[in-house]
């Protein structure tokens, strides 16, 4: 019995302490969606948590579409999309910086520089080998995010067009995992925000065009898209605060330290 | 006689609530997918190798191609090892060996999905692309990394098994003259069969819905494999990979493919069953 009293206690405490966070965070700003702005937003809420000790702001991933969801039921306060809107989805939307997609293939492969319609080639599964693009004599080995990723959304807008990307194309459910396999896997190529190419990868030239921030600043470099802060109808006071604060000078500034372009 | 009752009313109330729960989510998953099955008809569902969703295309036969390639795999070699552990471990080993070994090997039941899929991803990945070549991630590391992690529950359930056979049945086949082998595969593992065939179903459930793994090595691509170093996508990854995106339609066919998931495993189940309670009737007969 005694046993028994104790564990009682101890639960009714832990429900008690979780209740209790739960209470001070009751007026949690919810920002959900596209896992490529997600670790942007992260940084960016940190930096604002810090100035307003008694806000507090949850950044959570989930995908494009789902950010798009929650913010249209009210789950968030805030959906993060990292591609443009369809006419079909009334949103409104704050550009809060604008990202290049990167196509990205491993530090040892020869192939500087591609052409968007080689892209779409290789993607669609028109073009098998390294050879055929001024490359070694291997088979290219397409690797793709999983359907409803908004990288995915973005990259088959720019680039695929009406084609489809090959059903033979590997399928990763995250950045970091495409990256991981591009990075070991001399036959790989991907794609993903230019932000998160860091140096163990190499980005190739699109169209003739090296991708970096001051070319997709000048709108040289094609493949471009922008991040999204979405809400339904107007924001709440609470995400009105903070998306002025991500457009404010510091926010901005922040983005781009990161290799994001400002939205201006 | 008060506390009789009321212990008796609590221990209903439990078991119902168990029970009911999980007939709840049966009830909610078929309502959610068997409309959308109903709509795109089972045979295109099922026999359609085209999954553009976002197009309003759903056939997920690759998907099943690649669920049942890989537990095949998992089950060849979860079995082989697992049940080969527990002979030895039961037959020819000393009772101290097996108090050492068989707790490790369950230790490794409690290792995380996701350190398998990645220590699969980091080393097994690279090596079979560079040795066998193909892009690595493949039907092989899935059915390698989903074998080692079907084998704590083959073998400690089949050990558990093979020490239920009476220690009569032994002494008596080797007083006949049998070899310690011929008793093993002739005696031991006959009479053990029904606790290995619930070892091997326990195992291959397991492998049919293991998911984090699977999508870390397998590849996650929409075609059906042609060779083991293919890779492949799974009933299970295709329903984790897209479920945050998916709304409407396309999240209404990722039930249906939960419900595809939900016979495949009532099938096998009802094979391995049927299959162990025939030949164990035979015997009895003989």
């Amino acid at each position: 019995m005694k046993w028994f009293l104790a564990a009682a206690v101890v639960i009714l405490v832990l429900i008690g302490l979780s209740l209790g966070l739960g209470g001070s965070r009751g007026g949690a700003l919810n920002v959900v969606g596209s896992t490529s702005i997600q670790p942007f937003a992260e940084m960016l809420a940190q930096r604002y948590q810090k100035m307003h000790p008694d806000r507090y702001v949850d950044v959570q991933g989930g995908g494009s579409t789902a950010g798009l969801q929650a913010a249209a039921n009210g789950v968030a306060d805030i959906g993060m999309c990292s591609r443009s809107l369809k006419p079909e989805e009334p949103f409104t939307a704050f550009t809060i910086a604008r990202d290049g997609l990167a196509v990205v293939v491993p530090l040892s492969n020869p192939v500087d520089t591609l052409s968007r319609d080689q892209i779409r080639k290789i993607f669609a599964g028109d073009i098998l080998r390294w050879s055929e693009v001024g490359g070694e004599d291997r088979p290219i080995r397409p690797i793709t995010r999983e359907e409803g990723s908004g990288t995915r959304e973005a990259f088959v807008k720019l680039v695929m067009g009406k084609s489809r990307i090959s059903r033979k194309a590997l399928t990763q459910e995250s950045n970091g995992a495409v990256k991981e396999l591009v990075k070991n896997d001399s036959c790989a190529i991907g794609f993903m925000s230019l932000g998160l190419v860091g140096d163990e990868l190499k980005a190739v030239a699109v169209d003739g065009v090296a991708p970096s921030a001051a070319a997709v600043t000048s709108g040289r470099y094609p493949l471009v898209r922008p991040f999204l802060f979405v809400t339904q109808g107007k924001p709440s006071p609470g995400a009105q605060a903070f998306i002025e604060y991500v457009l404010s000078p510091d926010g901005q500034r922040l983005l781009e330290k990161e290799g994001l372009v400002g939205a201006k | 006689m008060r506390s009789e009752t009321v212990i008796r009313w609590v221990l209903r109330l439990t078991a119902l609530s168990a029970l009911s729960g999980l007939a709840l989510i049966t009830a909610f998953i078929f309502k959610e997918g068997v409309p959308v099955i109903a709509k795109i008809g089972l045979v295109d569902f099922i026999f359609s190798g085209d999954w553009y969703p976002t197009e309003g295309q759903f056939g997920i036969f690759p998907m099943i191609v690649g669920s049942l390639a890989v537990t095949a795999g998992a089950m060849v070699i979860g079995v082989v090892f697992g049940l080969g552990c527990a002979v030895l471990l039961t037959q020819f080993s000393s009772p101290r060996v097996i108090s050492i070994v068989k707790p490790s090997i369950e230790l490794l039941a409690g290792i995380p999905s996701v350190v398998f899929g990645f220590i699969g991803v980091v080393i097994l990945v690279p090596f079979i692309r560079d040795t066998l070549g193909g892009p690595g991630l493949s039907v092989l590391a899935a059915s390698i990394v989903l074998g080692v992690m079907v084998l704590p529950t083959v073998t400690s359930i089949s050990v558990d098994a093979l020490q239920a056979v009476p220690r009569s049945y032994r002494e008596g086949s080797i007083a006949l003259g049998a070899t310690e082998w011929q008793t093993t595969h002739r005696v031991i593992l006959k009479a053990a069969r029904s606790g290995i065939v619930a070892a091997v179903i326990l195992g291959m459930g397991r492998a049919v819905g293991e998911t984090m793994a699977v999508i870390m090595v397998a590849g996650n691509t929409l075609d059906v494999p042609h060779s083991l170093l293919d890779p492949v996508r799974t009933l299970t990854s295709n329903i984790a990979l897209e479920m945050g995106y998916a709304a409407g339609e396309h999240r209404q066919a990722l039930f249906a493919t939960g419900v595809v998931l939900f016979v495949i495993i009532m099938v096998l189940n009802t094979i391995a069953l049927t299959v162990s309670r025939r030949r164990a009737r035979r015997a009895q007969d003989r």
